[in-house]
């Protein structure tokens, strides 16, 4: 359960990253590769607790899925892999050994309320 | 009143960063990286100590090894002959780059990182975790056991696609087991196409001088001679 891990580097990133931005954390925006090794599910289980007791407590955590996309020589085109389990071109069925996508694991963007006024 | 921060950072940035000035560090050293990744009991450690073994009179060789509890994997793998430094990563599922840094610096009475022809990690045993973690490594090696059936490769796609070579141990098992080689290759070749892969048995020695002459020929091209 690596996802933990990830969640607490998340936070204290982006505590550094907010120091000057004051308000509430509504959502933090991320993404993530389906060849991240990083699982959304378990990663939104943990964010609750990585951010008791911060200024994250209580924010939305989401998360936008990367597809794997795949070079494919014979095609001469990036295509994105229907199943990471057939690194294989969905359009001719070649071999495609080199990803061009889906290792993401990004903080996009935070949403604040601030201070003193409703959202 | 909502507004949106633009951030736009790697969430393991830190990692990776640290991660890269090791690798700098081992290119001038010239000291091959090699991480050594598998479910728990696939026999990392028998493995890592035969191929310690087989090195130690011809290269300059050691191993860091982690583990959640205990010395033990660092203890069998120093009966090799070559110097070998435990992590004890206590409940942690994987290594992070960090680790490594402090465990270099820990190990220096047993041995100097900048010194060695190679440098082993045999990461903890984990086929999930281990895959986000840059360790600085040149080659991180997965391996799967002929025990574990022969769709471990798809059930793991991660790790098996994010590592650069694959290592099947226990081969002097596989009659006994009715292993079906066809159906890991395919397995292996599904998630990874074109990955080099090795078959060996660390108990017999089976297909051990093939591992062998490939670590001398990465140690050669990375000396640059």
């Amino acid at each position: 359960m690596h996802e933990l891990s990830i969640a607490m580097e998340i936070v204290e990133s982006l505590t550094g990253e907010l120091m000057e931005t004051p308000g509430q954390v509504d959502v933090v925006r991320l993404r993530v590769g389906a060849f991240s090794g990083v699982i959304p599910e378990a990663l939104v289980f943990a964010w609750e607790i990585a951010c008791d007791g911060s200024r994250f407590a209580g924010s939305q955590l989401e998360i936008a899925d990367v597809p794997v996309v795949a070079r494919c020589e014979s095609c001469n085109a990036d295509r994105t892999i229907e199943s990471i389990q057939l690194l294989q071109c969905p359009v001719c069925n070649s071999p495609t050994p080199d990803i061009v996508a889906g290792k993401e694991l990004e903080i996009m963007s935070v949403e604040l309320t601030e201070n003193g006024q409703a959202g | 009143m909502a507004k949106l921060v633009e951030i736009r950072k790697q969430i393991l940035k830190k990692n990776d960063d640290l991660a890269q000035s090791l690798r700098q560090r081992f290119a001038t050293s010239k000291t091959l990286v090699v991480n050594l990744v598998s479910s728990p009991g696939t026999g990392k450690t028998e493995f890592l100590k035969q191929t310690m073994t087989l090195l130690k009179d011809e290269l300059k060789i050691a191993a860091i090894v982690g583990d959640l509890e205990t010395e033990n994997d660092a203890v069998r793998l120093r009966q090799s002959g070559a110097p070998a430094h435990q992590i004890e990563t206590h409940n942690m599922c994987h290594l992070e780059s960090h680790q490594i840094g402090q465990a270099i610096e820990e190990a220096a009475d047993k041995f100097d990182a900048d010194a060695l022809d190679i440098l082993f990690i045999e990461n903890v045993g984990n086929l999930v975790c281990t895959a986000s973690f840059d360790l600085g490594e040149d080659i991180q090696v997965v391996m799967v056991s002929t025990t574990e059936g022969e769709d471990k490769p798809l059930k793991y796609p991660t790790i098996f696609h994010r590592s650069d070579i694959c290592v099947i141990t226990k081969m002097d098992l596989a009659e006994a087991l009715g292993y079906d080689r066809d159906q890991m290759l395919k397995s292996v070749e599904s998630v990874k196409p074109n990955m080099q892969t090795f078959e060996v048995s660390a108990k017999t020695g089976q297909g051990m001088d093939t591992w062998i002459d490939f670590l001398k020929q990465r140690v050669a091209e990375k000396s640059g001679s």
